[in-house]
């Protein structure tokens, strides 16, 4: 059933003439890419990212400054950019076919290889990067800055959308500050002084590549803050993001400090209504984002296998070490599921079987492949090399880069974040049963409109729980808490609390009769 | 036992959830408006652009097939109460062992000259919004009578699409009837700062034909004249039981029912928008023509159906909704012309778009309810102070376990606090500060 003639967004002409301003800027891109642009390389790049942020700044200020502040939604489903329309496919088309010239063909995009100079767009950037590193720029410096530069112009048209919002605001200032920060300039600051590059917010397994050799050789070989670099990589998994995840749930990292986070949040932020709800796609999720979890752990269990020294040397470096330590920790986390009954009371039986057999099944592999005598490059009797080089292209380039963004405007705009991304899922699980973190829902206030699961980008049908009272506490809700703000009844709430931590999703709050058993 | 729901609305698709929960009876779900359970709260945003038709449905549509419950899109002319049979307008018969009646309600029409003329329509079914829809393309003005919830959701949905909307109210202010008078000038500010022309104090005379058999124009009872292409009649709605009418059903306004709700017939009941309760519980209207009665009720309604009888309990009154974009709870009693032993204190923001009052008895400061404009308060905490007959003071020092506001925006609590003291003279301090932990404790105490 479909209403014919919806009228599009309205676009008055200040906005009309704001798309020109910024898509010059863009064009102007294009034009360098194809080599064509002459002289003073500098000038065309400070005029072609003055434009976009000029652009975007001008359309969003026609599009929500002229208006009361409130939730702007209206023609969500009407727009052709917004809506799988062709303009839709247009830009998904656009943005991964940019992918994967960016992955795996960088030399069309102009980078000399073997010390030739640049060309084309890379070229472009050659002055900016020379400013910030004193070296030429690389596709990923060129990546860089416009990603950036993203979450910079599409954060501020997020807080003029959501300017009555002050988690909203504060929120998205955030993803910003930890952009432009820890993943733009620090950096390239970190090379200018002859230091290993580091986004100390980048966090293993995101950062799938933290326990490389060469990773952690090159903060090893540089004194005491690659040391620094190293211990607080390893103090981040074990210790503060345990107990962020704990106090506030994953959402301090998934939309308040991530990068994908945050470009999926400003940039990604008008495609949010396309992820899908259905219980299927949730059933995929879970397998896959999963999935990507246990090939994360078993690239890096072999990554670390082949790094360290067979025997003698260091204890804490040896294999025997490693193999121990990682049997004892999947040991402690499955006996915690086991026992703990009052903390994993709700957990589905057949999810629990076979997590705990996964489990077990990458300690009989690794004892067994480590005390039958496997090669140096063999754990669980695979290649680590070859496992190392798949993930990095599956799922370091093809998901979270091609599909992760280049998707946006098919799928919506946390496809990576909710399928693909191994951070999201330790994060989420210990969300769903070791953290105060809840949206709480508000009695018998729902009228089931269905706002909050359109606008919940992680495809989550808040509704379902929200319309019988019940909290919501699912492992993948980054907490952006956008459904709380699309809410027209005030009926959804994210909140924290350790006072039922167990029995977080119990009550439900619209049961009328109570149950006499 | 074959279960008959007639109605797909929140009464009829709760009641089955609940059947099905309950017993093993086969149950069939009748409607001839949609073929599954949507939201009819969420038309406006369909038209909005926020949602489409499948994003209103609460439920995936294999839900129903998986529960074992059968959905059968048909009007049902008549009903044979003797026969126990349901006359669909196919010619086909439906016999049943028990009927629920969840035939939800009717827009009101108050025969108005030219009210059935082309490009005049209410806002109630799914096909009101495809008639609404069919007239929008090219409109130059639509006009709205009546000042009601419906009347300004209309509204909002006009001015998202850039149509200039007139809008004849007949009251002194919008809402009048409801809204105390400070909330009610507050939504008039807000319908007026969208651009749309409200009118109050201004009724309806007639609505002009343009010759052939559409609308072109209103005129008011002052003789003013507005073009307008469309004509929105909102003014209420009443429960849909004309084709039950000349039965044996008892029915008054609506379809008559104790506090089981079962009608005067064995074996039929009714719940939702149709429904009026013989002997409503204190605080109560006979009729309530609200989603959460209507899914209160359903609930209520299976368990009586499933032989376990238990009374309908809606607690205390509350209600919620939004005025473009300013946001209304109300908790309790609050009246819009209150009796001399009703007072208030009354907080509101400087730029006049965030209000908390709270109404209490003036001589014992028992709190009565809470009106809130642009602030959230929590359901649980509320019901539970009125429930207990907390003094105004007490509550006051406890606000802030009410304040259900997303984190990081500004807590008004101390400023409320505030003003009653300079009113009073008293002197009080916040005890609690906002925090689930308070919250928890206060409501498991
Ligand atoms: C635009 C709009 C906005 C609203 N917003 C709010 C709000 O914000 N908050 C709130 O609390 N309430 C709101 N309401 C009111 C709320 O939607 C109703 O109270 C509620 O939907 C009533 O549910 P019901 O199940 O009783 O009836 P309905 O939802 O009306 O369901 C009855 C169904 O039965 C069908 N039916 C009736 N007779 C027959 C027949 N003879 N044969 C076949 N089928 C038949 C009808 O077609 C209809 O589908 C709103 C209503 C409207 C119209
Ligand atoms: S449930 Fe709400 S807060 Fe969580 S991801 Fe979805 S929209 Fe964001
Ligand atoms: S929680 Fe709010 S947005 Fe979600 S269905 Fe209920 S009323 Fe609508």
């Amino acid at each position: 059933m479909s209403l014919a003639h919806a009228a599009p967004p309205f676009t008055d002409t200040w906005q009309k003439i704001a798309v020109a301003v910024g898509g010059t800027g863009l064009l102007i891109l294009f034009v360098a890419g194809f080599g064509a642009l002459p002289g003073k390389q500098s000038l065309f790049l400070g005029l072609a990212l003055l434009l976009m942020t000029v652009g975007t700044a001008g359309y969003a200020w026609r599009a929500y400054l002229t208006t009361s502040a409130g939730i702007k939604n209206n023609g969500a489903f009407f727009s052709s950019l917004t809506n799988r329309g062709l303009s839709g496919w247009m830009a998904g088309i656009v943005l991964t076919g940019f992918y994967v010239l960016l992955y795996f063909y960088p030399n069309y995009l102009g980078l000399g290889r073997d010390g030739a100079m640049n060309t084309g767009l890379i070229a472009l950037f050659d002055p900016l990067s020379q400013m910030l590193k004193g070296q030429p720029a690389s596709e990923w410096f060129v990546y860089g800055t416009l990603y950036t530069l993203a979450i910079l112009i599409f954060g501020v048209k997020f807080i003029l959308k959501y300017r009555h919002n002050r988690y909203q605001v504060v929120r998205t200032f955030s993803v910003m500050f930890f952009q432009l920060g820890f993943a733009f300039l620090l950096p390239e600051i970190l090379l200018r002084l002859n230091y290993p590059y580091n986004d100390f917010k980048n966090m293993w397994p995101l950062n799938y590549y933290f326990f490389h050799d060469w990773n952690i050789n090159q903060m090893l070989d540089s004194g005491a803050v690659g040391m620094f670099m190293l211990v607080f990589g390893v103090v981040l998994i074990f210790i503060i993001s345990p107990a962020l995840t704990y106090f506030y749930g994953k959402r301090w990292y998934c939309s308040w400090v991530c990068g994908c986070g945050g470009l999926a949040e400003t940039a990604g932020d008008p495609f949010r209504h396309l992820s899908d709800k259905s219980l299927k796609a949730w059933r995929i999720e879970r397998w896959l984002v999963h999935g990507v979890l246990v090939f994360v752990v078993i690239m890096t269990i072999g990554v670390l296998y082949s790094y360290f020294s067979a025997e003698g040397g260091n204890l804490l470096l040896s294999r025997t070490f490693l193999v121990w330590f990682v049997t004892g920790l999947l040991a402690a986390g499955g006996a915690w599921v086991l026992f703990d009954k009052k903390r994993f009371h709700n957990i589905d039986p057949r999810a629990k079987w076979l997590s705990l057999g996964i489990g077990v099944l990458i300690i009989v592999l690794m004892l067994s492949s480590h005390y039958g005598g496997g090669s140096s490059e063999q754990v669980f009797f695979l290649n680590t090399g070859n496992l190392r080089s798949w993930y990095g292209f599956l799922i370091g380039a093809i998901f979270s880069g091609v599909i992760g963004v280049g998707f946006y405007p098919l799928l919506g705009n946390r496809v990576w974040c909710r399928f693909g991304c191994p951070m999201a899922a330790i994060l989420g699980l210990q969300q769903r049963f070791f953290s105060r973190f809840r949206i709480t829902t508000n009695g018998g206030q729902c009228i089931s409109c269905g706002n909050c699961s359109t606008y919940c980008e992680m495809g989550i049908d808040v509704r379902w729980y929200a319309q019988r009272g019940q909290n919501i506490v699912r492992a993948s809700c980054v907490g952006c808490g956008i459904c709380a703000a699309v809410c027209p009844r005030g009926v959804l709430r994210l909140e924290n609390g350790s006072i039922d931590i167990n029995d977080r999703t119990s009550e439900l709050r619209t049961l009328q009769v109570t149950e006499k058993g | 036992m074959h279960i008959v729901i007639l109605g797909n609305g929140v009464a009829g698709a709760t009641a089955a959830r609940f059947i099905r929960k309950l017993s093993d009876h086969d149950i069939t779900m009748i409607s001839a408006e949609t073929d599954h359970f949507f939201s009819r709260t969420a038309l406006m945003y369909i038209y909005m652009g926020h949602m489409r038709y499948q994003e209103t449905k609460p439920y995936e549509d294999w839900f129903w097939d998986k529960n074992r419950i059968n959905l059968k899109r048909s009007y049902v002319e008549r009903v044979h109460f003797d026969a126990k049979t349901l006359h669909l307008q196919t010619g086909e018969e439906v016999a049943y062992d028990k009927l629920l009646l969840a035939v939800g309600s009717k827009p009101n029409k108050f025969g108005w000259p030219g009210q059935d003329l082309e490009g005049v329509g209410g806002l109630y079914s799914f096909q009101d919004l495809q008639y609404m829809e069919a007239y929008s393309e090219g409109l130059e003005r639509a006009v709205i009578v009546g000042g009601g919830l419906i009347g300004i959701e209309m509204a909002e949905m006009f001015h998202s699409r850039h149509i200039p909307v007139t809008f004849l109210v007949r009251e002194n202010s919008f809402w009048d009837m409801v809204l105390p008078p400070e909330e009610s000038e507050m939504v008039n500010r807000q319908i007026r700062q969208n651009g749309i022309d409200l009118r109050l104090n201004t009724e309806l005379q007639e609505i002009v034909d343009d010759g052939n058999g559409r609308v072109c124009a209103v005129i008011t009872k002052d003789g003013e004249r507005v073009e307008c292409g469309y004509v929105g009649l909102t003014p209420g709605v009443h429960p849909n039981i004309a084709f039950l009418k000349d039965t044996d059903l008892e029915t008054e306004k609506g379809i008559l029912t104790d506090e089981y709700l079962r009608s005067n017939l064995a074996d039929v009941y009714a719940a939702g928008d149709c429904a009026q309760l013989r002997n409503p519980p204190a605080g109560r209207r006979p009729i309530e023509a609200v989603w959460y009665v209507g899914r209160m009720m359903g609930e209520t309604v299976a368990y009586n159906m499933c032989d376990q009888p238990v009374a309908y309990q809606p607690g205390i009154w509350f209600n919620s909704a939004k005025f473009f974009d300013l946001e209304y709870q109300v908790y309790g009693t609050v009246l819009a012309d209150p009796p001399d032993e009703h007072t208030s204190l009354f907080w509101e923001h400087p730029e006049g778009n965030r209000s908390v009052r709270l109404v209490y008895h003036r001589d014992t400061g028992v709190i009565l309810g809470f009106n809130l404009m642009g602030v959230r308060y929590r359901h649980e905490v509320c019901e539970r102070w009125i429930k207990q007959e907390a003094s105004v003071e007490t509550v006051l020092q406890n606000l802030k376990l009410a304040n259900f506001d997303p984190e990081l925006f500004r807590e008004y609590e101390a400023e409320i606090l505030q003003q009653y003291q300079q009113q009073t003279g008293t002197s009080l301090s916040i005890k609690k500060e906002r925090s689930w932990k308070e919250v928890f404790s206060f409501l498991h105490r």
